[in-house]
């Protein structure tokens, strides 16, 4: 079983592409669980999101404590979260910032896999100002997922909410982020 | 087809397949994402149900006991403060023999305030005349509303009933479920039979009259005749709904590796799932250790508990709220279960997880390493709480 937290800001929607993720692990024929945490939400306040994917039936109900993966959507939590607690060393580290890897490392002193995607300038270029959805990318990269199915299932869960041309955009983006993460290797 | 989906969009998905004449509900904090998917299905033409918003959640199911009276099928959902408001109007749900299945997200009670989940609302309503049913999953949650549906609705049963789903852990957790396909699931629940119903003006009847110490007892006496049904009616209902579904489902208890074991946890809801991994865990190592989960939680199992825990060295039943005063409401069943019983188990009582603290698997585990070294006493005990 694999689990993965995220860390984001109240309106950001992390918890958003959480639920996506777990989508996109169904498709493959995971057993999956996504939940936030449970507190007030408010605009801006940190907020985490939980996700479990496993081969097998998931009996377990309590929080996560020691994630596989850790994605952080606001780098700015770098310093107020302790986002890396936890946090097995053999994991993963995935980071949306214009900084490198070492330079994370040396903030985080995260020795394991860390991946840096600037995920705020892809999302500004690709003209959705949302960071979410490419860091989607770089998760289902890092989890090898196939680009087909990851694409696929963001189509689904996101084309009710964005007009067609705003979708489009987020698909460039998800794209732009699964590429230049897939390269760093996957946890499977 | 499997899905992913919270609990209460699982229960909402029931609802829609059993699509009731009347759902009346208080939209409003702590209710639950239930009414709002169910008034969504309204608004968009997907079920032909009267949707009653209310003011308050006594007003809810005073209009469902209107309602079901009437001669309609209906269903509500509830949530901790909102339960504790609408219990008055339970016990006259029951008895006036009304079949109105209930989804309640369970959840603390005030004061302090808090949103998260333990027992303590299920624990309010016990005696009111519901039969209760307790879920481990999303999946259980489903299920169980369409079988709840079933038995609330039997002509034997005729009473309101409740199905328990913990708040968040399984609420607001996306999980897998596989629904039955509409026409399965329509077919399974059937046509609803009204019983009396007010508005059948050519053979007028008299609902929930006077009755003075002359009659009352009796009255009451009749009611419990109708809960003595319900146990009958679950393994009917289950049975052909395991058929049916190809899920597991046999009787009011599952037992998990509980056969050779000598000590064992008891618990209600989506603790039982933990509780399984810690069970595994313990199993790896060589401890003959094993779980019982409780489903239907009212009327309680008394002589299939005792049979399942009866062969035990050691027991924790373990409840997700107090009962201020006394034991935990699910010891004091388990304890009634084993009295008669010759060489019973050692009982120990443990109380956890209320307002949402976190049960973990490891904290089961150690539950079950320690029991055989409790002194048996009439303590309570804790788990996970800072003293």
């Amino acid at each position: 079983m694999k689990e993965i937290r995220w860390h984001g800001r109240g309106g950001q929607g992390a918890k958003t592409v959480s639920q996506v993720l777990a989508q996109i692990n169904l498709r493959e024929g995971k057993f999956v669980q996504a939940f936030p945490e449970f507190g007030p939400e408010r605009s801006g306040a940190p907020i985490r999101a939980y996700n479990r994917i496993s081969d097998d039936e998931i009996l377990v109900h309590s929080a996560v404590y020691t994630p596989d993966v850790v994605v952080v959507v606001d780098e700015s939590l770098l310093r107020s979260e302790n986002p890396t607690e936890g946090l097995r060393p053999d994991g993963i580290l995935i980071v949306n910032t214009p900084c490198s890897p070492e330079e994370i490392r040396k903030q985080t002193g995260f020795r394991g896999k860390i991946i840096a995607v600037d995920a705020d300038r892809i999302a500004r270029e690709a003209g959705t100002g949302f960071a979410n959805i490419p860091m989607l990318g770089a998760v289902a990269a890092a989890l090898g997922t196939e680009w087909g199915i990851v694409e696929e299932e963001v189509r689904r869960a996101m084309g009710e909410r964005m007009s067609r041309d705003m979708l489009e955009k987020n698909v460039a983006a998800l794209r732009a982020a699964y590429e230049e993460a897939k390269g760093v290797g996957s946890v499977r | 087809m499997r899905k992913v989906m919270t609990g209460h969009k699982a229960v909402a998905e029931a609802m829609r397949q059993i699509e009731p004449d009347v759902v009346a509900v208080y939209p409003i904090t702590p209710q639950s994402e239930i009414a709002e998917y169910y008034a969504e299905y309204v608004h968009d033409g997907i079920v032909h149900t009267e949707l009653v918003p209310v003011e308050s959640e006594h007003s809810a199911l005073s209009a469902c006991v209107g309602a079901a009276a009437a001669g309609a099928r209906v269903m509500t959902a509830t949530s901790s403060q909102g339960l504790a408001l609408l219990v008055e109007v339970l016990y006259i749900a029951a008895g006036m023999r009304l079949p109105i299945v209930m989804a309640l997200a369970n959840r603390a009670l005030s004061a302090p305030i808090n949103i998260h989940c333990d027992h303590s609302d299920a624990y309010l309503a016990r005696d009111a005349g519901a039969f209760q049913i307790f879920c481990e999953s999303a999946q259980e949650a489903y299920d169980y509303t369409l079988i709840a549906q079933r038995i609330a609705e039997h002509a034997k049963v005729r009473l309101p009933g409740i199905v328990n789903l913990d708040g968040f852990a399984l609420t607001h957790t996306s999980q897998v479920v596989e629904p039955l396909e509409d026409a399965v699931a329509k077919k399974f629940v059937g046509p609803f039979q009204p019983l009396y119903p007010l508005l059948d003006v050519d053979n007028p009847v008299t609902w929930g009259p006077f009755a003075m110490p002359d009659y009352y007892f009796e009255l009451k006496r009749a009611q419990e005749a109708a809960m003595e049904e319900v146990p009958g009616v679950f393994l009917e209902v289950q049975k052909e709904y395991a058929r049916l579904s190809g899920r597991p489902y046999a009787g009011f208890l599952e037992e998990y590796r509980l056969a050779d074991a000598d000590r064992a946890l008891v618990v209600l809801g989506s603790t039982a799932g933990t509780a399984k991994v810690a069970v595994d865990a313990l199993r790896e190592r060589g401890e003959k250790v094993g779980l019982l989960k409780v489903w239907l939680f009212r009327p309680f199992p008394y002589a299939a508990v005792a049979q399942a825990l009866g062969h035990l060295k050691y027991v924790a039943v373990l409840d997700r709220a107090i009962s201020f005063g006394a034991m935990g409401a699910l010891y004091s069943d388990v304890a009634a279960a084993l009295y008669r019983h010759k060489d019973r188990p050692v009982l120990t009582n443990y109380i956890y997880g209320l307002g949402g603290r976190d049960i973990t698997a490891e904290q089961l585990e150690s539950v079950l390493l320690e029991l055989s070294k409790v002194r048996p006493d009439e303590a309570l005990r804790y788990i996970g709480l800072r003293e």
